[in-house]
């Protein structure tokens, strides 16, 4: 019986993580290339989120709203970087923070004007209603499993895009001496464009694959952003292995500490006290890793440079 | 133009304590003590972006967590006052430390509270630098965010009400005038500390430590001490702010923590001029106020205050104190 609920727990970890490897990924390309700070990318993930949203609740297909979800947030982010942050790649990163801060305010209230203060609620889509048994006795819901496929497809995309194509040889190259490249004849605005355009457009994909599992509101990409912070952080700042060992432990840790953890101090707390302690450590356990981690290696687990 | 300078800082200082000082009496003339409310708030923000710049403007420590200190201060005097009113210890073991709501007291361990958090998440956080520190003090502050909202004995996220403001002496704080005059009186002594601070031989070492820490290294300063000391003042005085805060709103909640206040605290300091003791506190007065009456206009106030932080950092890149006032790093 535990080991079923904790087969469960773990799969709904690594959907987690996936999800976070979504933001992760890109995020940490933008920072390892451009060495910009990019705090508006939650609010690619909302604006995801949103598009998908409004998309299947008016068609009922969610097919649809992934289709106008992805090239929405990407469009979105290549405007924010033509218009924003293109000015800001040389600024340090104080700047970047403060500005990137004001789109932040300037997204959440535009999505506040546009769809309103209430949450949207979405069902998962009919055709991944259901359950699938891939641990016999164990149930585990298809959209889920769906989540965890998409974002392993994903996973070996990057890693063929960035080490096998003409592309990620650039973004390599740019990531390690961008005067280099532009001397070179590549037209690195571009190169630019086109990576924050993909950033965005992972963003927006994870927001558009929340959807139906969160409440879809505003504020919701930041909450996501902190803790891909995290990820980027533990994996190493620029490292897409890293991003993806960070998220798959930040989601796990998370998902099975709150599953686990106040159970496992009832062993020998009385319950009151052990779920007050459980509580507060289950939302702090990723923190604590964090923690733990920097102490150990200040560069995270896999930095981009050694 | 040095003594223009001069004489213009000295004038805009004047104006602006006189301004200050005689806000109190003018607003009750005019039967608009509305203001004396939002001026203490705003010189309780100013107290704490002042704290922020002495890590941001003068040690280079883009911290995005100063809220952490700011809400744990805010916490310590609730939490003090909530067992203060029950007559009960707050913990019983190893030793007793009793609730109070005694200024004197609970202000004391409110800063000293803070000073110690800030010293933990320093401590961690200073093994890093550039952007690893940005994305690891919010993470830190997130993490007490979150802390705070599951103390459920404490009112969770529903937060602590106070039941009175704290005492002090024969002070009555509950009179709004005289709470003002306590947070202005407590900004002007933590500014005159940070001048001498920031111009010390310890405020020295840390602007060096700005300009190139390898070097100040290298002329045999253990810099990680340094700027952890300078972390943890600057936690105590964001830990002050906080206490004076649960006072004046006389409610505590894990909003204090949350992750926007820690960017509210940095655009004031960045508004008013990074690197200038005066500068924050303009940065706080025009923020609040910009909040304050923009807000009135329309419910979407955020909608403006963004695209005009962002064109505060592509335009007006010293701050409004620091781009019109000072022209070079301020010697406070």
């Amino acid at each position: 019986m535990y080991l079923l609920l904790f087969c469960q727990q773990f799969l709904n970890g690594l959907q987690f993580g996936v999800m976070l490897f979504l933001m992760a990924s890109g995020l940490t390309l933008i920072f390892g290339i451009m060495d910009l700070i990019n705090l508006a990318h939650g609010s690619l993930f909302m604006v995801g989120a949103y598009l998908c949203a409004t998309v299947f609740q008016q068609t009922g297909s969610f097919m649809l709203g992934l289709l106008v979800a992805l090239p929405g947030a990407a469009l979105v982010g290549i405007v924010v970087e033509v218009f924003v942050l293109r000015t800001l790649y040389a600024r340090d990163h104080l700047d970047q923070v403060l500005a990137t801060f004001g789109l932040i305010l300037f997204f959440n209230e535009l999505t506040k004007i546009i769809w309103g203060p209430r949450a949207l609620f979405l069902d998962v889509p009919e055709a991944l209603s259901g359950t699938i048994e891939i641990i016999p006795g164990a149930p585990y819901p298809t959209f889920r499993l769906a989540i965890i496929v998409v974002g392993i497809i994903v996973a070996i995309f990057l890693y063929f895009l960035i080490t096998r194509t003409r592309l990620g040889m650039l973004i390599r190259a740019s990531a390690t001496n961008r005067e280099m490249v532009g001397a070179l004849g590549v037209n690195v605005n571009l190169l630019y464009t086109l990576v924050f355009g993909l950033g965005a457009l992972l963003a927006g994909l994870a927001g558009a694959m929340a959807g139906p599992l969160f409440a879809v509101e505003v504020g919701m990409g930041e909450d996501i952003l902190i803790l891909t912070f995290v990820v980027i952080v533990i994996g190493g700042i620029g490292s897409i292995r890293g991003a993806l060992v960070g998220a798959i432990l930040v989601g796990l840790i998370d998902t099975l500490g709150r599953a686990f953890l106040p159970a496992l101090f009832k062993l020998f707390l009385d319950p009151a006290t052990a779920d007050g302690v459980g509580a507060s450590l289950d939302s702090m356990a990723i923190y604590i890793l964090m923690a733990l981690v920097l102490a150990w290696k200040p560069r995270g687990l896999l930095p981009a440079h050694e | 133009m040095n003594r223009f300078q001069l004489t213009l800082k000295t004038c805009i200082l004047i104006a602006a304590l006189v301004i200050l000082i005689g806000l109190p009496p003018v607003a009750s003339a005019l039967e608009a003590t509305f203001y004396i409310g939002l001026f203490s708030r705003i010189l309780i923000y100013a107290l704490a972006a002042v704290s922020l710049d002495l890590i941001l403007g003068y040690g280079g420590m883009v911290s995005f967590g100063h809220a952490a200190f700011f809400g744990a201060g805010a916490y310590v005097v609730g939490i003090l006052a909530f067992h203060g009113i029950e007559g009960s210890a707050v913990i019983s073991w190893p030793f007793v430390i009793m609730g109070t709501d005694n200024a004197l007291i609970s202000w004391s361990v409110a800063a000293v509270a803070s000073a110690g958090l800030a010293f933990v998440i320093g401590a961690i956080s200073l093994r890093t630098s550039g952007v690893y520190f940005i994305m690891i003090t919010l993470a830190f502050a997130q993490m007490m965010y979150f802390f705070f909202t599951s103390l459920e004995f404490y009112g969770g996220d529903d937060g602590l009400s106070l039941f009175t403001r704290s005492r002090l002496g024969h002070m009555d704080l509950s009179n709004d005038a005289a709470f003002y005059y306590t947070c202005l009186g407590l900004l002007i002594g933590f500014l005159l500390f940070s001048r001498r601070l920031v111009n010390s031989r310890f405020g020295m070492v840390i602007r060096g430590c700005k300009e190139n820490e390898r070097r100040m290294g290298a002329l045999g300063f253990p810099t990680y001490r340094y700027k952890l000391v300078c972390f943890v003042i600057a936690g105590a005085g964001a830990g002050l702010a906080g206490a004076l805060m649960a006072n004046q709103t006389e409610f505590v909640s894990p909003s204090l923590l949350h992750w926007t206040v820690s960017g509210d605290i940095l655009v004031m300091v960045i508004l008013g001029g990074v690197g200038t003791l005066v500068g924050p506190v303009f940065g706080a007065t025009v923020f609040l106020l910009l909040e304050e009456f923009l807000s009135r206009y329309t419910e979407h106030w955020m909608l403006f205050l963004g695209p005009i932080l962002i064109f505060v950092v592509l335009f007006a890149r010293r701050g409004l104190y620091g781009s019109f006032v000072e022209r070079k790093a301020d010697n406070g």
